[in-house]
């Protein structure tokens, strides 16, 4: 690779690693302030949201979100709601200013994704497991009008038992959907506990591979590897991609880090306090 | 006449009451899909962990597992968030459990706007309806910790598909020592009959005043509205106005008797409901009472339309859903009634 390239790869990372961190603040912030909310689940998938916002991987105009050609991002966990708002707001599709509003009366930054009130939320989402169904949708779509847009969906690991969800990976290879991406936010938990005491949906990786999905593992805490699979899966041809991200529930902050309470359960201003004074402490 | 000190949500009375069926009837099990913290089943799951299935963020298939324990002489009790109960898995409720006639107790938790900031997606404003309208279902909506406890018992007495839709928010207690809970029957909470009938009130009523309906307003609510009914009807008897207050909690089947009689003492009907009004009690009140003595009737509820993140408060307030706004109903209806007729 020459000098100026990879200078500007590791100007990517950086880029991906700062903005992670801000969003991080911002979902501590959201959360605390509207005394409600999920931080863990936000703070899991920060990084892979900031990959797809901020690492050019996410071909989409801020000042035209309905734009017909842009990637198509569906956040199927809807309640990690305040990571894809930061991100939105950091990215430039509305204005800072909104994200203390969450989950107000009045305010567009419903406690789940409304695509009706935010630029940028392409579908509403909150009851899970419908997301990736919607994905097929779309990825079958592009086909048909020849467009070039793919489609990324982020789904939750105990969203995975949902169904559905299953339904959906059969269309998506029956459909042959190069064009789609699915990303397991595989953070190991969900509201009652360890997936694997609930409800064991793994081996998830073997189970893509059996519905004929292409299958990517990956540190989804490592801007360098996300990116580098995002592209593998948007070159892989004939068949749809998942990404297995190996994530920490409320990763970033100590105290939040692989705890269940942490799921649907806003931080006191002295935790947001210490969680951000944490956050800005982290190299990146 | 509200001690605000006994605030109590709905679900954790369900949570109790599962425990004391537990120890009381080996064959009752509990299911729940990744949402036992919230729905309360989490007592049941610590006391009796052998009859506690969990089966994941899997509505529809939690549906069906209760169809084949109820089919093999079972009760099971199913919960989850009534949006996904009644919506999610609403083809299994159907096809499953109510077709078959099975004993399948399905106890959501959330109904309702009262369910706040989570917003649109999570708060159920159609799931009375929807289960209203399938063959066999009985629709239990209660209004406090009590009622609670008494209708969880009634629906395991009963054999057969019963829905009961509970709140995420604390509530006062409403129902008094002596008062009971029966499948079919309303309660009569205000006026205060003190052990009498309603017939004998209604009898004096009409003996020393005949020109008058006994009741200028009879309100007939169900869960988180029959306490705003309540003060209503404490702030309009202050102005003069007389009034009706019916606890239906029992929503299908509903009291006919006790609706037809109120339909013939009073002017007017409103019914309060945490639900759209497309569907709901209003709608099953409008049913019954055009077929035995039509009278105005009003709904009140959440209009055609999706809800929204906020405090419960703010939404309630924001829906129409308060005491102040129940009264100023009445009164513009009383100031006009003449014109219906
Ligand atoms: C259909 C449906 N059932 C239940 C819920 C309630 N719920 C919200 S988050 C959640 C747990 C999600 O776990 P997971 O998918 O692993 O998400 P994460 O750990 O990334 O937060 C549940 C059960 C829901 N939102 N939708
Ligand atoms: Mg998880």
């Amino acid at each position: 690779m020459e000098d100026s390239a990879k200078e500007s790869v590791e100007c990517t990372i950086q880029r991906i690693k700062e903005t992670a961190r801000d969003i991080r603040i911002h979902i501590i912030e959201m959360t605390c302030k509207a005394g409600s909310g999920h931080p863990g689940g936000s703070l899991s998938c920060a990084d892979i949201i900031s990959t797809l916002y901020f690492g050019g991987v996410l071909n989409v105009k801020p000042e035209e979100p309905l734009w017909p050609d842009r990637d198509r991002f569906i956040l199927s966990k809807g309640h990690a709601a305040p990571a894809l708002y930061a991100a939105l707001a950091e990215r430039g599709f509305f204005s800072k200013d909104i994200l203390p509003t969450l989950r107000q009366f009045g305010s567009p930054l419903q406690g789940h994704p409304d695509c009706r009130q935010v630029p940028g939320v392409e579908v509403s989402t909150g009851s899970l497991g419908q997301g990736l169904s919607m994905g097929v949708g779309m990825g079958i779509a592009g086909k048909l009008d020849k467009k070039q847009y793919r489609v990324w969906v982020l789904l939750g690991d105990g969203e995975c038992q949902e169904g559905q969800v299953w339904e959906a990976a059969m269309a998506a290879s029956h459909y042959k959907l190069d064009n789609l991406t699915a990303i397991i936010d595989n953070n190991h938990l969900q509201i009652d506990g360890r997936i694997e005491d609930v409800m064991n949906p793994e081996p998830i990786a073997e189970k893509f591979k059996a519905f004929g999905w292409h299958v990517l593992c990956v540190d989804g805490h490592d801007p360098c590897q996300l990116l580098k699979v995002f592209q593998e899966a948007s070159a892989v041809k004939g068949r749809p991609s998942v990404v297995i991200a190996e994530t920490v529930k409320g990763k970033g902050v100590s105290f939040m880090e692989n705890k269940k309470e942490w799921h649907g359960k806003a931080p006191t201003p002295e935790q947001a306090e210490q969680a951000i004074r944490e956050l800005k402490m982290l190299e990146v | 006449m509200f001690e605000a000190s006994e605030m109590k949500a709905t679900r954790d009375s369900y949570g109790e009451t599962l425990v004391e069926l537990g120890k009381e009837n080996p064959d009752v099990v509990v299911l729940d899909a990744d949402l036992s913290s919230s729905t309360k089943t989490s007592l049941f799951a610590e006391a009796f962990p052998d009859r506690f299935f969990n089966v994941g963020i899997a509505e529809a298939d939690m549906m069906g597992i209760a169809a084949g324990l109820a089919r093999s002489g079972k009760i099971p009790f199913a919960s989850t968030f009534a949006v996904f109960a009644s919506g999610r898995a609403y083809d299994q409720v159907r096809q499953s459990i109510a077709y078959p006639g099975f004993n399948v107790k399905i106890v959501a938790s959330h109904g309702g706007i009262t369910v706040g900031p989570d917003g649109a997606s999570h708060q159920a404003l159609e799931d009375i309806a929807l289960m209203r309208v399938i063959p066999g279902m009985v629709v239990i909506v209660p209004c406090d910790a009590t009622e609670t406890r008494l209708a969880v018992r009634a629906a395991a007495r009963y054999h057969g598909p019963v829905y009961i839709r509970l709140g995420r928010a604390k509530v006062p207690k409403i129902l008094r020592a002596h008062d009971d809970f029966e499948i079919g029957k309303g309660l009569v909470l205000w006026p205060q009959l003190d052990g009498r009938g309603l017939d004998d009130l209604i009898e004096d009523r009409q003996h020393s005043n005949p020109e008058e309906a006994p009741f200028a307003v009879c309100f007939v609510a169900c869960g988180v509205t029959v306490q705003p009914a309540m003060e209503a009807a404490e702030i309009l008897e202050a102005e003069g106005i007389s009034c009706l207050v019916i606890d239906m909690a029992s929503v299908k089947p509903i009291d006919e008797d006790l609706l037809a009689t109120a339909a013939r003492n009073s002017r007017v009907i409103i019914t309060c409901e945490e639900h759209s009004i497309i569907g709901g009690l209003g709608s099953a009140v409008c049913e019954t009472v055009s077929k035995t003595h039509p009278i105005p009737v009003i709904r009140l509820g959440i209009e055609d339309q999706f809800g929204q993140s906020g405090s419960a408060e703010e939404l309630m307030e924001a829906y129409g859903l308060t005491s102040s706004n129940f009264c100023q109903q009445a009164r513009d209806f009383l100031e006009t009634w003449w014109q219906f007729f």
